[in-house]
């Protein structure tokens, strides 16, 4: 189960976009996983309740965009989605392809509330 | 409206785009970020840190991986018997519990570094990198990490070294590269471990096997091997031979799956 260490490095990576920006409060969290990753989504979205307690994205709602495994096949100039453990062209059967897509793991965006304009809107 | 805590999250977006990467902002102050950062982006950067200490120093560094008992120390205890004499190795060993591996290790005459993880289920470049500092790389050839017996965790994690070589015992399932593709794919090299006993468990069929292997876009040598037959250790370290060859040379050596550390560093 190393969704949890995935988890916590994905909550250090929000935390320091957060104080870059800044913003105090992270609302959604919005990350790429496919399957060739290693990690499982469901385990993950289970380890993200867990490890948000006490972040800046303590009530951020997580979306999980689920990449397809997408292979590339030269000779054939086909793609093919296929299987994480068939990486086989769909055309020709040779493994001698280039994957295209699948082992994403990737935090892709975030929605913030800044500091500024909240310490406007309570004030 | 977040019922947590009362932030809001609601619709009525107005898409915005500008040089510092904000593409939409509410009404309400809430701003959407694009980061499109690798999630495992600081575990890449201190595997960089690592791999750069291995490169400077011209340390071959190998990640064995495999599951539970498939007999990663007792190739390493081989390994050390028949190279021991003409290359300097360390070994840092991963393990849930105990210091039986490096105790093992240690017997050869081999420097260990044991990191006992507890309930972490593989070894991470941060672990790794506290290691490093019991070791000193000058005076080393090789430096071998055992990971935590696993076939699924480590081989989410980059820890820096040069190349992963996965165990697969010849009394587990030949088609475990189907059930776990992730951690074969990303081998640079698979050992059928145990293959003296092939003759035993006739149902492990090493061309099946490999053909699992390959059906993960995977070209890497595959050698079937045994820790008790020195005649069958021959491949695995005619392997090591060339890699130390290769990285004397100045060779940039990569494991297959590592994001760039070009990248990764900056």
């Amino acid at each position: 189960m190393h969704e949890m260490a995935i988890c916590q490095s994905l909550l250090s990576e929000v935390g320091r976009v957060a104080v870059a920006h800044p913003a105090t409060v992270v609302t959604r969290v919005v990350i790429a996983v496919g399957p060739l990753s290693g990690v499982e989504t469901a385990q993950l979205e289970r380890a993200f309740d867990l490890a948000r307690q006490g972040t800046v994205a303590e009530c951020a709602i997580l979306e999980i965009e689920q990449t397809p495994v997408v292979i590339w096949c030269d000779p054939c100039g086909i793609e093919s989605p296929v299987a994480a453990n068939k990486l086989v062209c769909g055309r020709c059967g040779s493994w001698r392809v280039t994957v295209k897509s699948g082992d994403d793991l990737l935090l892709k965006r975030l929605s913030l509330v800044d500091a500024p304009q909240q310490q406007s809107a309570s004030g | 409206m977040c019922k947590d805590c009362g932030c809001s999250a609601g619709p009525g977006k107005v898409e915005v785009h500008d040089a510092t990467g904000v593409i939409s902002r509410k009404s309400s102050g809430e701003i959407s970020v694009d980061v499109l950062q690798n999630i495992l982006h600081q575990n890449d950067h201190a595997a960089a840190h690592n791999r750069h200490h291995f490169d400077s120093q011209g340390v071959l560094a190998v990640n064995l991986m495999s599951s539970p008992g498939s007999g990663k120390t007792r190739l390493l205890e081989e390994t050390i018997e028949a190279i021991g004499d003409r290359y300097r190795i360390a070994v840092i060993e991963g393990d849930l519990e105990t210091e039986n591996d490096a105790l093992r290790i240690r017997a050869k005459g081999v420097p260990a570094i044991q990191i006992t993880t507890g309930q972490t289920c593989h070894l991470d470049a941060h672990m790794v990198h506290d290691a490093l500092h019991a070791l000193d790389l000058a005076t080393l050839d090789i430096v071998f990490i055992e990971n935590v017996g696993n076939l699924v965790c480590p081989a989410s994690f980059d820890l820096g070294q040069h190349a992963n070589v996965t165990l697969l015992s010849v009394a587990e399932g030949d088609d475990k590269p189907a059930k776990y593709p992730v951690m074969f794919r990303a081998s640079d090299l698979v050992l059928f471990s145990k293959s003296d006993l092939l003759p035993v468990f006739d149902d492990f069929s090493p061309v099946r096997a490999e053909g699992f292997v390959r059906a993960l876009a995977n070209d890497a040598d595959v050698f079937a091997v045994s820790a008790r037959q020195p005649d069958l250790l021959a491949p695995w370290l005619d392997w090591l031979d060339a890699r130390i060859l290769s990285l004397r040379a100045g060779t940039v050596m990569r494991p297959r799956m590592a994001r760039p550390d070009a990248a990764v560093a900056s």
